[in-house]
């Protein structure tokens, strides 16, 4: 089959305004949109940018907006979105050239909560264990590969970059509610600023785009609720 | 060395013995958080009595007039009734644009602007309303 694959290209040198150009590709409906790019950066323009490393949706690197919604181009086949596809950068962040975005203040909201263990107590001899209940209970929000689907799919972080965003309050959930961790408070006060949890108003667009499934809203929702009852 | 790679008892799971982090103090967002949940309640319950009253029971907007209102303002209960509604929609409205405001106006004179008009706005509204219900006496007809 062909493929009409629109991409919005923007080259900083030369551009001033990014715009829209068309290519059919050739295309199998096996196919996922990164083939489609490859094909197209191959055989067409070697200019075209964008980023991806293990083509496999594990390392959360070429996520970007598919005919309207956030997906990873590698998980995407094209027999689901059809034959007219359109792919754009990732809206919220600074768009370096094509597809490519600057994610650092993303990565600057995730620093910021404290993304690792935070123990205090003398390391013991064997691992820190824990009951299969305590490791259930923050078992979602482990699979956050950092993509950045949920955050620039969020209204609240298109107006306002200073919000924390979707994404870092998944990963300071993945530590706040792990019993071998200490630094709880510290990153529930980071999260009760004003551009913390209370900026959310559930709009559930997160939990759509995340290309793992992780119940992101639900996630910010228990982040709320340890604020609100002061109890992990 | 079998005995050795035992492994150690898993640590019990209650909340008791679970850390004890210390969440903040609620701050102005969590209040004003709060205040919206609650508010959005109770104004679900407080309008439809009011659409009720006014709209469907007797036949509704055709009986409305000057002494329908004059008696049921003669009676305290409507008028804290009242009150109640247009305070928790004012300030949950009113709220709801900081908020907005917050998100689209970031910094500098627009943002004091657009939140200085909100809260004179609803300020007004606020004052104006309460002077109508507690000032307003009641005509015998
Ligand atoms: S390239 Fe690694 S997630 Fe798609």
């Amino acid at each position: 089959m062909q493929v009409k694959l629109r991409v919005r290209r923007f080259n900083p040198e030369t551009d001033s305004e990014s715009r829209i150009e068309t290519y059919d590709v050739p295309a199998d409906p096996m196919d996922r949109v990164l083939d489609l790019l490859h094909w197209v950066k191959w055989n067409v323009d070697g200019s075209l940018t964008f980023r991806r490393s293990c083509a496999h949706g594990i390392c959360g690197s070429d996520a970007m907006l598919i005919n309207g919604t956030n997906r990873l181009a590698c998980k995407v086949l094209v027999r689901e979105v059809g034959d007219q596809i359109t792919v754009e950068p990732l809206r919220g962040l600074p768009v370096n050239k094509d597809l490519l975005v600057d994610m650092e203040p993303f990565f600057a909201s995730y620093r910021e909560v404290l993304p690792y263990l935070v123990n205090d107590d003398p390391a013991p001899d064997t691992e820190r264990r824990q009951s299969q209940a305590d490791r259930e209970r923050f078992d979602d929000t482990t699979k956050c590969i950092l993509c950045a689907a949920c955050t620039t799919s969020c209204p609240v972080f298109w107006a306002d970059d200073e919000y924390f965003g979707p994404a870092a309050i998944v990963n300071a959930h993945r530590f706040i509610f792990d019993s071998r961790d200490q630094g709880a408070a510290q990153r529930l006060t980071v999260l009760n600023d004003k551009e913390g949890v209370w900026r959310c108003r559930t709009t559930f667009n997160c939990t759509d785009a995340c290309p793992r499934g992780i119940k992101v809203t639900q996630a910010i929702q228990e982040v709320k609720r340890a604020l609100l009852f002061r109890k992990v | 060395m079998a005995a050795d790679v035992t492994p150690a008892p898993l640590p019990r799971s209650t909340s008791a013995d679970r850390r004890q982090p210390k969440p903040p103090r609620g701050n102005f967002e969590l209040y004003a958080w709060v205040f919206m949940r609650i508010s959005g309640v109770l104004l679900v319950l407080l309008v439809l009595g009011h659409f009720g009253i006014m709209h469907v029971i007797d036949g509704g907007l055709d009986r409305i007039n000057f002494a329908f209102v004059s008696g049921r303002w003669a009676n305290p209960f409507w008028r804290v009734y009242d009150f109640a509604m247009l305070t928790l929609a004012l300030l949950h409205g009113g709220n709801g644009l900081r908020v907005i405001i917050d998100d689209y106006a970031r910094t500098g004179t627009r943002r004091l602007l657009y939140q200085s008009v909100n809260a004179i706005v609803v300020g007004l509204t606020w004052a104006l309303g309460t002077l109508t219900i507690f000032a307003f006496t009641p005509q015998p007809t």
